[in-house]
């Protein structure tokens, strides 16, 4: 089943007089379940492309899907509440709300949905335990190291259980074990609960995760072939 | 909600002084707007109590053709068997004094120095006089039969260097138009802590000063003071009469009063000036907060907050700061207008006229102005924080994701 769907998108930046091409017409498709790598050089449009995705961003030209809905037409707000429940989050900075534990981190986008107490409860407890934080939960972020911060995000991408996270070079701000730790949570939670997994990187200790890897360059895509998939 | 002020407390505690410093800008100017409102209400509501204990009373009876400000001393403009009238409203279960007072205008001399001032007749034994009674500086008060004694001012007497004891020669208006002399002693001197009126007002029995201008058994008016201000109105209407004019103490203190709304209406300015100087610190401590969370504020856009929630969210740490920032701000303002409330301070003679002021102003906090003003901070801080809330609100999420 088709999760997201990008169909000849462009996306211009124009700074001042300089307009800059980041996405030249890009087409691509993305399957449930999927565990894929969007890969190239800096500038090649990995951040670019994975915005427009996410629905943080619109297409200067062409037409974005998520589960076969267009939403190239829609409203901040509208926007906002599909990203609410469809999609998840990771950045490369560790973008946890520094005010908040990791237990609330987490508990934030269930409150956003408005899922009850019990119920937010039972499913922050279980993605704690799934990403190896329970016993970090009263922890806020200043307390934890870059890893277990990643990990909580990766938790709290996943609260809503959502169609497809989205993950923007998760292990550039990592030490190697931190990064392998990382991708080998995703890979895991990939498996577990099915959910599609769409991650943008230039690290290869991190494409050889991935079953699928997409190679952008100059706005365009180069290739488009299977991975390893390691595990 | 409940997550959001949680939310909202803790941004306010990762800069803690910031916030507390935001927050003692609405105290202060919350405090400072009570104590001025304490002042002004304190200001005129002293000026009409004054008015009502030495000039206007609770209700005066004159005849109906008198003109207050002519002063008139003609038979027909003046209260006939004035002693007997008084008598008779003092049996009225509202009244708790009613005397008669003769007024007329008068030049006082004293060595080479001469004054204006207004000659009054009293009863020396009414209760309606304790102002005088109770306010005497030097010397004693007039007994009824005294036909050479007067009582001065204490400004006056500083004025004309006065002593108890000494003579001045006084000139006042008769009832056939001339003019009557006659040399006078000064039995005592009294203070009301009112200058302008202390400086202006001489006083004699009445009896003397009725034969001194050829009104004998004649009065200007009854003055009356009631046990509760608040029925003048209903005791006047049972004492109208043909021939009398009966006056409340709202109608002959009708300038102060407009002078109070006057007043209010010049405070709703000055509250808003003020308030509008507080609301910019906490404003300018949430654009700050804006400026310094806008990648945080794009991590909330990114998982799904609407901006409209985040917009709330910036008004939680707002109202948080308004509410703490009024709350102190009330421990102050009640602190320092209990004090001049108490204490009050000494503003002399401020020589202003028609307006009657003491001495000593202090201050009078209501609980209506306490309320309005608190409403009026809360209100007005929230307003002018919605623009950094929207500011907030507005931000891109790319944009924010993409801020250091």
């Amino acid at each position: 089943m088709e999760v997201a769907r990008v169909e000849n998108v462009t996306r211009v930046f124009k700074v001042g007089e300089v307009e800059t091409r980041a996405l030249r017409g890009i087409s691509l498709s993305f399957e449930s379940g999927e565990f894929s790598a969007l890969v190239g050089p800096s500038g090649s449009g990995k951040t670019t492309l994975l915005q427009l995705l996410g629905c943080l961003d619109l297409p200067t030209e062409g037409r974005v899907f998520i589960n076969s809905k267009e939403v190239t037409h829609l409203n901040r707000n509208q926007r906002a509440d599909l990203r609410r429940a469809t999609l998840g989050f990771v950045f490369q900075f560790f973008a946890l709300i520094p005010t908040l534990t990791a237990y609330e981190n987490v508990e934030m986008p269930l409150l956003l949905i408005g899922k009850g107490a019990s119920e937010r409860r039972e499913r922050v407890t279980q993605l704690l335990e799934a990403v190896g934080m329970a016993d970090r939960a009263d922890h806020r972020p200043d307390q934890l190291s870059g890893g277990q911060q990643q990990r909580v995000a990766v938790a709290r991408a996943l609260a809503p259980k959502p169609s497809v996270i989205l993950a923007d070079e998760p292990t550039a701000n990592l030490d190697t074990a931190n990064g392998e730790q990382i991708m080998e949570t995703m890979t895991r939670l990939n498996k577990e609960t099915g959910v599609t997994f769409i991650f943008a990187t230039h690290d290869p200790r991190v494409i050889r995760y991935a079953r699928r890897v997409i190679t952008l360059r100059d706005g365009l895509v180069a290739e488009n072939g299977s991975g390893g998939g390691k595990r | 909600m409940l997550q959001l002020y949680r939310m909202a407390y803790r941004n306010l505690n990762r800069n803690r002084r910031r916030s507390v410093l935001s927050s003692l800008a609405v105290s202060l100017g919350l405090m400072l707007l009570m104590l001025m409102a304490a002042i002004v209400r304190g200001e005129i509501q002293g000026s009409i109590q004054s008015s009502i204990k030495l000039v206007s009373g609770d209700l005066q009876i004159r005849a109906a053709s008198y003109v207050e400000a002519k002063s008139s001393l003609k038979w027909e403009d003046l209260v006939a068997n004035p002693d007997a009238l008084a008598a008779q409203v003092e049996t009225l279960p509202q009244v708790s004094a009613a005397t008669p007072r003769l007024f007329a205008t008068a030049i006082v001399a004293a060595g080479n120095l001469s004054s204006g001032v207004q000659l009054i007749g009293i009863d020396p034994g009414s209760a309606a006089n304790a102002p005088f009674a109770g306010g005497m500086v030097a010397g004693s008060l007039l007994t009824p039969g005294d036909t050479e004694g007067i009582l001065i001012g204490q400004p006056l007497a500083q004025k004309f260097g006065l002593r108890v004891g000494d003579t001045v020669n006084l000139s006042a208006n008769t009832s056939n138009g001339d003019v009557a002399q006659q040399t006078f002693i000064v039995r005592g001197i009294f203070s009301t802590h009112t200058p302008t009126y202390d400086e202006s007002t001489l006083l004699m029995p009445l009896q003397k000063a009725q034969a001194f201008t050829q009104t004998q058994n004649h009065a200007s008016t009854i003055f009356v003071l009631l046990k509760d201000p608040d029925q003048a109105q209903a005791v006047a209407a049972a004492l109208r009469a043909p021939g009398y004019q009966v006056l409340t103490w709202q109608t002959m203190n009708a300038l102060t009063l407009q002078t109070e709304q006057l007043a209010n209406a010049y405070m709703l300015v000055l509250y808003l000036i003020v308030l509008a100087v507080t609301a910019t610190v906490v404003v300018n401590t949430l654009i700050m907060a804006v400026f310094e969370r806008t990648r945080e504020i794009g991590i909330l856009a990114a998982i799904g907050m609407t901006g409209r929630r985040i917009m709330v969210l910036f008004l939680a740490e707002a109202s948080l700061l308004a509410v703490g920032g009024i709350l102190f701000g009330l421990v102050l303002g009640f602190l320092v207008c209990l004090y001049f409330e108490k204490v009050g301070f000494y503003v002399g003679n401020l020589g202003t006229t028609g307006f009657l002021l003491g001495d000593r102003l202090y201050a009078l906090l209501t609980a209506g102005d306490t309320i309005n003003l608190m409403i009026a901070a809360l209100v007005i801080t929230l307003v002018a924080s919605l623009y950094p809330a929207v500011l907030a609100a507005r931000l891109e999420p790319v944009e924010a994701l993409r801020a250091e």
